[in-house]
């Protein structure tokens, strides 16, 4: 009989005014006791609506059944099949538009808390996984990988487990891209990622990293010159847009993923790091997403006494994952909803003191099925703040479509591809991610990657 | 991890470092730079590529002492290897259809100077260097500009060497002789470019310039690097590092350079203090 609590199991979490002052991680995860009594909320229903909400079908109501079982090795197993980043996505996946979303305790009282449970089981995996290294005899193939984010390390790991020698050429110094650079500790602490990234080492995966495709060497040189039988992009969406309003150049004016990388990458925030970061008193986050969340969050650690959200839409639109939404407010982030920025102001220094902004409201429906905002007239208010951050959306970096001749993409740079298979306009070459899709999810590039595993092993089979 | 092969002093304050990158040594081009982190924790800085040689598969860097890395590396020696190395970035200077040009550097700017004049001396071009600095001690690349150049000429602040005065009053000078130029190329400190293009805007002498900002990744990923070019954002990185000296927001740019200048010089102090005690 199933446990008919309405109420799923509380995820433990740090306290919000001790948590807004580090960097450690928010949530605890799961206890083993509080992990089986949310499994035993599932009905495992027989057409199964949480398995279509998951953008790579994983088996849930299977691994719930392990759980349940206190089979935890596999229940992973089972995720496995589907997914190759089961801690990360168990963390940072938007599940109650997903899964959770299609969830029949949903429907009267509280979805089942699916992705704690995928992160339960995750953590559990990896706490036990030894350190021997994985002997897969070389096929005799070679293929490389542009971009280490969750796509390239997805599509490299399926492929190394077939036997394919794959190199993975990555432009930072840090193999991970938004995992590393963009997501902070406090939500994806980095030695998980290294863990991912270690277990595909043992895989036999090549990393080199500080290698910039398009400068240092290019497509076509991998393929005609180092012998690469195929390519999977997976450069993602890595060029901040900016509002074109004045006064945007002005010191204390930041994108998210120059904010985000000092924090992150270059671990501005500790006294000893040689990258320096703005300690300011008072920030204004631009913008509603998931990338807006993590540089609010990271400034108000940073020492801030103010951090603002200000975002043109109302509540209901926050693109956020709800949880970081709840858990911004509680660690005392202001939000200005229904608000615009049109002008920053600067001292005589040419530093940011304050934007001028107007307030909106929502009018008629848009292209995107959403209430379009307007402005509202004579209301122009004055937010006195120190340090702005941009984050209103990123776009595909046009460096690889701009050294590799007859690769199509879209007019906004997106790159075109085969939607079954992943190949782009020119054969061998094959992408994903966010550098198809603009910015969306880890699920859905980590998705990508596999897709063109499956095309590139094919591929190179048929040729 | 990229060796260095061989490191040489070219004034108390300036190094040469020639560095082991095979990669980056058979693409580079002037007007390149590379993005380098001395240690693991260390800061990500951008040099300009000053010379590569795509035999030996070595990249040259010069570098004026001025803050905690540029310290850190030049406590560097020849085997020694640095941490990280990537490039070339940047688009390469566009060096293509002109005749006679002036080549103005200032300082250590000099060292990104010094490959294009090479550059357009090989492309049969007339070439004129007239470098500044502020004493004759500081002075580098002497001879090798001068095989390269028609006409070399030195500035000096205190006169010390060469003409008294800054290189915009050896240029000025010089167009005043009735000198006309297909293009000025300027590379030094933003105040001189500054100048240096407000004087050929008077001459309408095309003129370019080479910024170096604030970088991060080098990529195009953050925006730290973005300059106002005729009113429009441009990331130096990836749309530069060379401009047209006419359209740069020069004030934006001056400014933006000093976001983060007492923290620099904190690290710095604190990085030479620690050097201190180890070697004594
Ligand atoms: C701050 C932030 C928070 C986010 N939060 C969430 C969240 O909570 N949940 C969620 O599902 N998604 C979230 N996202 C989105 C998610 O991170 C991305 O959708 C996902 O990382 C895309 O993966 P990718 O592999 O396509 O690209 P990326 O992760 O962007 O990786 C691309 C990599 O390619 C490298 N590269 C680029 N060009 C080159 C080149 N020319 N040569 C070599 N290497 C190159 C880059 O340096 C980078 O490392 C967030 C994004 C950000 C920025
Ligand atoms: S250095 Fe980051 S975009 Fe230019």
């Amino acid at each position: 009989m199933a446990n008919m609590n309405l109420k799923r199991n509380p995820m433990p979490t740090q306290d919000p005014n001790v948590r807004n002052h580090n960097f450690s991680e928010v949530a605890l995860g799961y206890t083993k006791i509080q992990a089986l009594d949310e499994a035993s909320r599932c009905l495992h229903c027989k057409n199964q609506p949480c398995v279509s909400g998951c953008p790579v079908q994983i088996d849930i109501p299977s691994f719930i059944e392990k759980i349940k079982e206190e089979k935890f090795e596999e229940a992973y197993q089972v995720i496995a099949k589907s997914s190759s980043l089961p801690s990360v996505c168990g963390r940072v996946c938007p599940q109650e538009t997903q899964c959770e979303a299609k969830c029949v305790r949903g429907i009267r009282g509280e979805s089942v808390g699916i992705g704690r449970l995928e992160r339960f089981v995750a953590d559990l995996h990896h706490q036990k996984e030894t350190e021997e290294t994985m002997n897969v005899p070389f096929n005799g193939h070679k293929v490389a990988i542009i971009g280490s984010g969750p796509s390239g390390l997805a599509c490299a790991g399926d492929l190394a487990k077939q036997g394919y020698a794959v190199t993975i050429f990555e432009a930072l110094h840090l193999a991970g891209g938004v995992l590393v650079y963009g997501i902070p500790e406090f939500r994806l602490p980095k030695k998980i990622v290294q863990k991912e990234i270690d277990t595909l080492k043992k895989y036999g995966v090549d990393i080199q990293t500080n290698v910039v495709i398009g400068k240092t060497l290019s497509i076509d040189e991998l393929m005609n010159n180092q012998g690469y039988e195929a390519i999977f992009i997976a450069t993602g969406a890595g060029l901040p847009r900016f509002m074109n309003i004045p006064g945007e150049n002005l010191n204390g004016v930041y994108s998210a993923n120059e904010f985000l990388t000092r924090m992150n990458l270059m671990k501005s925030y500790e006294l000893d790091s040689e990258t320096p970061i703005q300690r300011a008193k008072k920030v204004a986050v631009v913008g509603g997403g998931n990338v807006a969340m993590d540089a609010a969050r990271s400034a108000k650690r940073l020492g801030a006494e103010e951090v603002y959200i200000v975002y043109r839409r109302s509540l209901e639109e926050l693109p956020a994952r709800k949880e970081e939404v709840e858990h911004a407010k509680e660690e005392g982030i202001i939000f200005k909803l229904l608000s615009n920025p049109i002008e920053i102001i600067g001292n005589d220094q040419n530093f940011v003191k304050g934007m001028k902004c107007v307030e909106m409201e929502l009018g008629e429906m848009d292209a995107s099925g959403r209430r379009k905002p307007v402005v509202k007239e004579d209301s122009e208010f004055f937010l006195d703040v120190d340090c702005i951050i941009m984050a209103i959306g990123t776009s595909p970096n046009p460096l690889i479509k701009s050294t590799t001749e007859g690769l199509k993409t879209q007019p906004w740079g997106g790159i075109v591809i085969d939607e079954e298979t992943g190949a782009t306009s020119r054969p061998g070459i094959f992408a994903g991610g966010d550098a198809v899709t603009g910015a969306a999810t880890v699920i859905l590039a980590m998705g990508a990657g596999k897709l063109a595993a499956k095309s590139i092993d094919q591929y190179i089979k048929n040729k | 991890m990229n060796k260095i092969i061989k490191k040489k002093r070219l004034n108390d304050t300036v190094t040469l470092m020639e560095i082991e990158a095979p990669w980056i040594a058979k693409k580079a081009q002037p007007g390149q730079f590379v993005i380098l982190r001395v240690h693991e924790h260390g800061e990500r800085i951008p040099l300009t590529i000053a010379d590569y040689n795509p035999q030996a598969g070595t990249v040259t860097i010069i570098f004026q002492i001025v803050g905690a890395t540029t310290e850190q590396l030049n406590h560097l020696e020849e085997n020694d290897s640095l941490h990280d190395f990537v490039g070339p970035l940047g688009v390469p200077s566009k060096l293509d259809g002109l005749k006679k040009v002036a080549v103005i550097g200032g300082g250590v700017g000099c060292a990104i100077a010094y490959p294009i004049a090479k550059k357009l001396h090989e492309n049969g071009v007339v070439v004129h260097s007239i470098v500044g600095f502020r004493n004759k001690d500081l002075i580098i690349l002497e001879d090798e500009f001068k095989k390269v150049s028609h006409l070399y000429s030195v500035a000096t602040d205190d006169g010390s060497y060469g003409t008294k005065g800054l290189v915009t009053h050896v240029l000025e000078d010089l167009l005043k002789r009735g000198e006309q130029y297909d293009e000025v190329f300027a590379i030094g400190p933003l105040i001189m470019m500054k100048f240096v293009s407000l004087l050929t805007k008077t001459y309408q002498i095309k003129t370019t310039v080479s910024m170096n900002p604030i970088m991060i990744d080098g990529t195009g990923m953050c925006g730290c690097c973005r300059l106002s070019v005729g009113g429009v954002t441009k990331f130096a990185c990836v749309d530069g590092p060379d401009f047209d000296g006419h359209q740069v927001d020069f004030d934006t740019a001056i400014e933006r350079s000093k976001m983060y200048q007492s923290f620099e010089r904190r690290k710095r102090e604190e990085t030479c203090r620690l050097f201190h005690q180890e070697d004594n």
